[in-house]
């Protein structure tokens, strides 16, 4: 039988090798996916218009819910229509030119393109209106949205940081009236009975928080 | 001859299989397992008898390495860079109603033969994908039916055709216009409609003709009321059309029809059927149907006794009926067996006056309408179970008729311009008639329609025709109930409407919104416009709007005078196919894919022929559903083939007309006569429907025949394998589907099944569990179940459930995660009772397929779920090995960009992934799926309950098979509660589980067939179990 392979193909072999070390080499320090390079965190991204939440939030004190108004509704927040950056802003810094993107839009009925900071897999059906509702405060996830200019990523959205939570809910979940506290302390402890009560009174069945289908389907 | 050839020859007999049969009187799944042939053994014993060869080449040192060498050195590449950076993109200003990530629900129509069939669109995100009926509406009643389901994948196929045509060439619309609007100055024009219901049309069409002097308006579709209208005429003296009543009847008599599954009002009549079938512990009244049946379909299927007869022998029995009741009718000379049927079926209805009705199928001939409408007269039915209403239709008529008259002035040659709209009736009309020839003489001939196909190919001008969901119109239901037609999204293919066109034609070029509402503002509606307007927009039916009924007296003398006579020789028998209708589905993968009923054939069409049939042709069925005899064996190189037969192709004869098509035996058909459905063949118009089946028009002599004598059967020395999916996924042999009478049923309610609820309490390896609150489960109603694929579909539309073409439906790969398995009972092998039973993932609460997954992907939800975890999946498949149900799914290549057959075109078809339904996983390769019980509605309804901190409550929860299934044989709800009507359903004594002795304790359960034969010709007691 004639040989298959040249005499070259060893080489072939012997760099399959060397490429196939390496390659294991980055799924053991990158593939695991861990880092927060490969996550973003904390870098801010550009985006059409500089926004500043902490100026809106802190500065102005404008609620979240008035820009991300699907938030109690339906399973995406939303980032909010043009429509409604020019309630104000047909009114006030009509001029600047930081600004001229949303006065575009507006007139030219052509919608801003947004960055998007936070994302979670397409895998996973998130649904934020039952988190709110449940108690879930917007920072919980989000980080200090408050004290951020350019927005980042604080939190990697990993399956395990979620569970963290569907796992021991009492800790985490807050006041009716707390939910847009920025000096909440979450993951407390301290909170576990007042959170146990909550968790109690808002019919949620910590034994079905970590079923598969709650989030996967 | 091969070895495995020899080894098939063995096989029995036909005669033997029958004296097998009658002694063992066991339910069967085909001929192939009553003769135990080892390909049926395969199927049995293996998941996917086509497959895993092993690998018997051996594996060296030199290959080894090369295999592995690559696939480590593609290992870690994917992981080292950031996340992707996405893009929002919010809206200016955002529409009303809209919240993102929710869908939107409207209430529209969509029509079927020109009939409406009242809709209420899922739309994500400006993305219709889902139908569902609508409530409101008369003709579904919030049901569906499969061709109903998959009218939304029409919507995005990639096949549609995208613009103006002119001899094939790109060309702007507004030209068309100039020149079409001077070629009906110049007269001599036609125009050919499909069946036309809509008011707007209506009036259009009459404005139309009003302004071009000499201009004539055709309607032509295959399947029409054409010999229901020439009877009504007769009988009634005047087109009237009945609307039935099946609440009201205790006693059903159905000629030749299949009113369960097809015409206008079929979703209703199903209902209203199966409404007076539910036998509870506590309610046994049920009614009893007669059928006469040419070939199977779901109406023989769920009577409770059958009566096999020529196409050309219905007439007869329906004039010896009439002659029993005493309704103009006469006797005939009919074989004993069918004397005695008539002799029961006259004693029934005569006991039951004014609680009983009987149906002729629409193809049945002129003189059985009339039977019919006589007998139900002559019965006291009319105003009970039958009214009689003016003809739903603009104008009735033969469109058979009309069809020749416009070929006639075509040869005669006052003919100039002819506009078709939409429909396809260069492929539909008969070969007889000679359409496309006539057509092709017509200097100016100008096709509005969805695809660039038979009848576009050779005109002057192709128009692009919108799809329902893209423009506007309107329609009536069978019961004349008019409703607004409204767009769900634009046109994606500069698609526009027979309106729209026709408006243009008369040169105003309005917008279909303007034209229907203009309609509709001269009259219709009641009381103030705006807000009649916008309640029949909401509600999507016009109140009041049904037609009257009428009590018009009958003439019963006609009845005879319609009679034919009977025909000699083999016959063949016509009929629209029940996947592809008239073959406007052919190029639909949902409905190519859709098993078809009673045989589970998929993709080709079949000439059907009854087991003596095949013998008469000279082969023993038995063999040849393995391989034709004298022609190569059709084993591939991949070994065995499973479930698919490799049948002969003959070539049928009639009139000097011809056409070859695969044979397929099917028990059940009546003798001496073959039957053949349209839809296949189909020779342009997309990529779905080349080389799928064969044309039948091709040897309709006439439009009005349905069924002609005379026919030669040839054997043309060929074979073809067909697929069907009746053998794959095939349980163990225990008592599966089970059935009983209702006269058991009264004597003794509980002991109708062997294991009530399946046995309990017995003691188990897997650790029990306690299920509180919400306990999800299912119950399936087998005396209800017409199997008609309604809820496959709806399935298939809800889960994006890929279609996977005939190659690999062949391997046992289809993807449906609910599934209509079939068995044939009883002791006759010729004449068998057919029992359809639906199966989804039985959700067991010991779940056998969990224990066996490596990386937990298949675990236990607290209510109770199987839940199916995709992205952890790693596609070892030990789950589905496991399954002793066989409802999982396993994804062998990328089926989800693979729609069409063999083709991965991800990039050739982006536009199909609008249809998705994006609260569903698109499932990739290497991922097994099942049914979840719709776990993205459960969570849906779960939410919305939670945030208003309140218990899920009963029927919030619905199903896409239940939502879908007319006749709402399926019940889903939270078994916890007393009060849900599942709990109800599954503390029924005839409730029991499939193979209880594997302990599974499956959350779906099913209540055992009660049939109700007549006891005048019930056999021996049948009662017991079909395995």
């Amino acid at each position: 039988m004639p040989n298959l392979f040249r005499k070259s193909a060893n080489n072939m072999v012997k760099i399959t090798f060397l490429l196939g070390g390496l390659g294991l080499a980055s799924v053991l320090l990158v593939g695991a996916n861990v880092t927060p390079y490969t996550h973003r965190l904390g870098v801010a991204l550009d985006q059409p218009a500089p926004f500043s939440h902490k100026h809106h939030v802190k500065e102005l004190g404008i609620s979240c819910y008035y820009c991300h108004d699907g938030v109690e509704k339906g399973p995406i927040a939303g980032v909010p229509v043009t429509e409604t950056c020019y309630t104000c802003h047909s009114q006030i810094w009509t001029n600047s030119p930081l600004l001229q993107v949303v006065r575009d839009s507006y007139e030219k009925n052509i919608p801003i393109e947004w960055t998007r900071v936070n994302d979670v897999p397409d895998f996973v059906y998130f649904d934020h209106s039952i988190h709110i509702a449940k108690g879930v405060s917007c920072y919980t996830c989000h980080g200090d949205m408050d004290e951020q200019n350019l927005s980042f990523k604080e939190n990697a959205f990993e399956m395990r940081w979620c569970l963290n939570c569907h796992r021991n809910p009492d800790d985490w979940v807050r006041p009716d009236d707390k939910i847009l506290d920025t000096d909440y302390q979450d993951g407390d402890k301290s909170h576990a009975e007042l959170g146990a009560e909550l968790v109690k009174k808002r019919g949620i069945r910590k034994e079905q928080l970590d079923n598969c289908s709650v989030c996967h389907r | 001859m091969p070895e495995e050839l020899k080894e098939q020859a063995k096989c029995l007999s036909l005669d033997e299989l029958r004296k097998k049969l009658k002694s063992e009187g066991k339910g069967w799944r085909g001929l192939e397992e009553l003769a135990e042939t080892e390909g049926f053994q395969e199927l049995l014993n293996r998941e996917f008898p086509r497959q895993a060869a092993p690998w018997t080449g051996g594996v060296n040192r030199r290959t080894f390495l090369k295999f592995m060498g690559a696939s480590v050195a593609l290992a870690g590449l994917a992981a080292c860079r950031p996340q992707r950076i996405d893009k929002i993109v919010p809206y200016v200003k955002v529409p009303e109603n809209v919240v993102p990530g929710l869908p939107v629900y409207y209430a529209t129509s969509l029509t079927l033969g020109g009939y409406a069939l009242g809709s209420v669109i899922e739309s994500h995100d400006g993305r219709p994908t889902k139908i569902e009926g609508n409530e409101k509406h008369p003709a579904t009643l919030g049901s569906s039916s499969a061709m109903h389901q998959a009218m939304i994948l029409d919507l995005y196929d990639p096949d549609r055709s995208k613009g103006v045509l002119n001899a094939g060439r790109p060309a702007a619309m507004d030209t068309f216009y100039k020149v079409a609007r001077a070629a009906v100055a110049e007269g001599g024009v036609r125009i050919l409609t499909e069946t036309v219901t809509s008011p707007t049309l209506g009036a259009l069409l009459e404005e139309f003709l009003g302004k071009s002097p000499g201009a004539k308006w055709h309607q032509f579709e295959p399947i029409n009321r054409d010999n229901e209208i020439k009877a009504a005429e007769a009988v009634f003296g005047a087109p009237l059309q009945p609307v039935y009543n099946f609440a009201n009847a205790d006693v059903i008599v159905s000629l030749d029809s299949d009113f369960l599954c097809e015409g206008p009002g079929a979703i209703r009549y199903a209902r209203q059927f199966s409404d007076g079938r539910r036998v509870r512990r506590d309610s046994m009244h049920m009614n009893r149907m007669y059928a006469v049946v040419v070939a199977p379909n779901n109406t023989s299927a769920a009577a409770d006794s059958r009566l096999r007869a020529k196409g050309s022998e219905v007439e007869q029995i329906a004039l010896a009926i009439a002659g029993g009741i005493g309704a103009g009718g006469a006797g005939a000379n009919l074989a004993g067996e069918a004397t005695k049927f008539i002799d029961a079926v006259v004693a029934d209805l005569n006991e039951h006056r004014g609680r009983c009705v009987v149906v002729a199928g629409a193809h049945a001939s002129p003189a059985t309408h009339a039977a019919a409408f006589a007998i139900n007269q002559a019965l006291g039915s009319v105003g009970a179970t039958v009214n009689y209403i003016d003809a739903v239709e603009v104008r009735a008529e033969s469109q058979a008729e009309s069809l020749a008259a416009l070929i006639a002035d075509i040869e005669e040659g006052v003919v100039s311009s002819v506009f078709i709209f939409g429909g396809n009736p260069v492929y539909t009309a008969s070969g007889g008639s000679r359409f496309g020839d006539a057509l092709a003489k017509v200097p100016f001939t100008v096709r509005l329609g969805m695809y660039d196909d038979e009848t576009s190919d050779g005109r002057s001008w192709h128009i692009p025709m919108a799809h329902e969901l893209e423009a506007w119109g309107d329609a009536r239901s069978f019961d004349g109930t008019a409703s607004i037609i409204q767009p769900l999204i634009e046109p994606l293919y500069d698609g526009i409407s027979a309106i729209e066109l026709l408006d243009g034609l008369l040169g105003r070029r309005r917008e279909g919104y303007d034209i229907v509402r203009s309609q509709w503002q001269r009259g219709g509606l009641s009381g103030e416009f705006e807000a009649a307007w916008k309640l029949a927009l909401n509600d999507g039916v016009i109140e009041g709007s049904a037609s009257a009924a009428k009590s018009p007296a009958a003439s019963m003398s006609a009845v005879v005078g319609l009679a034919k006579r009977p025909l000699g020789g083999t016959e063949v028998n016509f009929r629209p196919d029940p996947t592809l209708y008239d073959g406007r589905f052919a190029n639909n993968g949902w409905m190519q894919e859709c098993p078809r009923p009673v045989t589970r054939v998929v993709w080709d069409n079949v000439i059907h022929i009854s087991p003596a049939m095949a013998e008469t042709l000279g082969w023993n069925p038995v063999r040849t559903m393995w391989f034709h005899p004298d022609s190569e064996p059709v084993y591939g190189n991949e070994g065995r083939h499973g479930g698919e037969a490799g049948v002969p192709i003959y070539q049928i004869e009639v009139d000097g007309m011809k056409v070859e098509g695969p044979v397929w035996v099917t028990p059940g058909h009546a003798d001496g006569c073959v039957t053949v459905t349209f839809g296949g063949g189909r020779r342009r118009g997309g990529e779905i429907l080349k080389d799928v089946g064969f044309d039948a028009n091709a040897i309709r002599s006439s439009n009005e025949v349905w069924t002609v004598g005379g026919a030669k059967l040839t054997d043309t020395g060929k074979s073809l394998i067909v697929a069907s999916t009746q053998l794959h996924h095939t349980m163990d042999d225990r008592e599966l589907v089970q059935t009983s009478t209702l006269e058991a049923f009264e004597h003794d309610p509980e002991h109708v099944t062997a294991h009530p609820h399946g046995p309990q309490e017995e003691m188990s390896m897997y650790p029990e569990r306690k299920w509180d609150g919400n306990k999800w489960g299912m119950s399936i109603d087998n005396s209800v179940c017409i199997g008609c694929n309604a809820c496959v579909v709806a399935c298939q539309s809800e889960n994006n459930i890929p279609v996977v073409g005939k190659d690999d439906v062949l391997r046992g790969r289809e993807m449906h995660w609910i599934r209509i398995d079939r068995y044939f009972h009883g002791p006759s092998l010729d004449d068998p009772e057919t029992l359809q039973m639906p199966v989804p993932c039985m959700q067991c609460e010991q779940a056998p397929c969990e224990v066996v997954c490596p990386v937990a992907a298949t675990v236990h939800g607290v209510e109770g779920l199987n839940d199916m975890v995709y992205n952890r999946c790693v596609g070892t498949r030990y789950c589905a090995n496991n399954c002793p149900y066989k409802v999982r799914r396993f994804n062998f290549y990328h089926y989800a960009d693979n729609y069409r057959n063999n083709m991965p075109s991800p990039e050739d078809a982006p536009v199909l992934k609008l249809l998705n339904n994006p609260d569903v996983t698109v499932r990739g390769r290497g991922v097994m799926e099942k049914c979840t019980y719709c776990v993205q509605r459960i969570n849906e309804a779960r939410k919305t309950a939670k945030k208003q901190n309140r218990a899920v409550e009963d029927g919030e929860i619905v199903t896409a098979c239940q939502a879908a299934c007319p006749t709402q044989a399926i019940m889903f709800g939270n078994m916890n509660d007393p009060e849900a009507k599942v709990t109800k359903l599954k503390a029924e004594p005839h409730d029991y589980s499939l193979l209880p002795e594997l302990n599974t304790r499956p959350r779906t359960t099913y209540l055992v067939r009660i049939t109700n034969p007549s006891p005048a010709l019930a056999g021996p007691a049948e009662a017991g179990e079909a395995h």
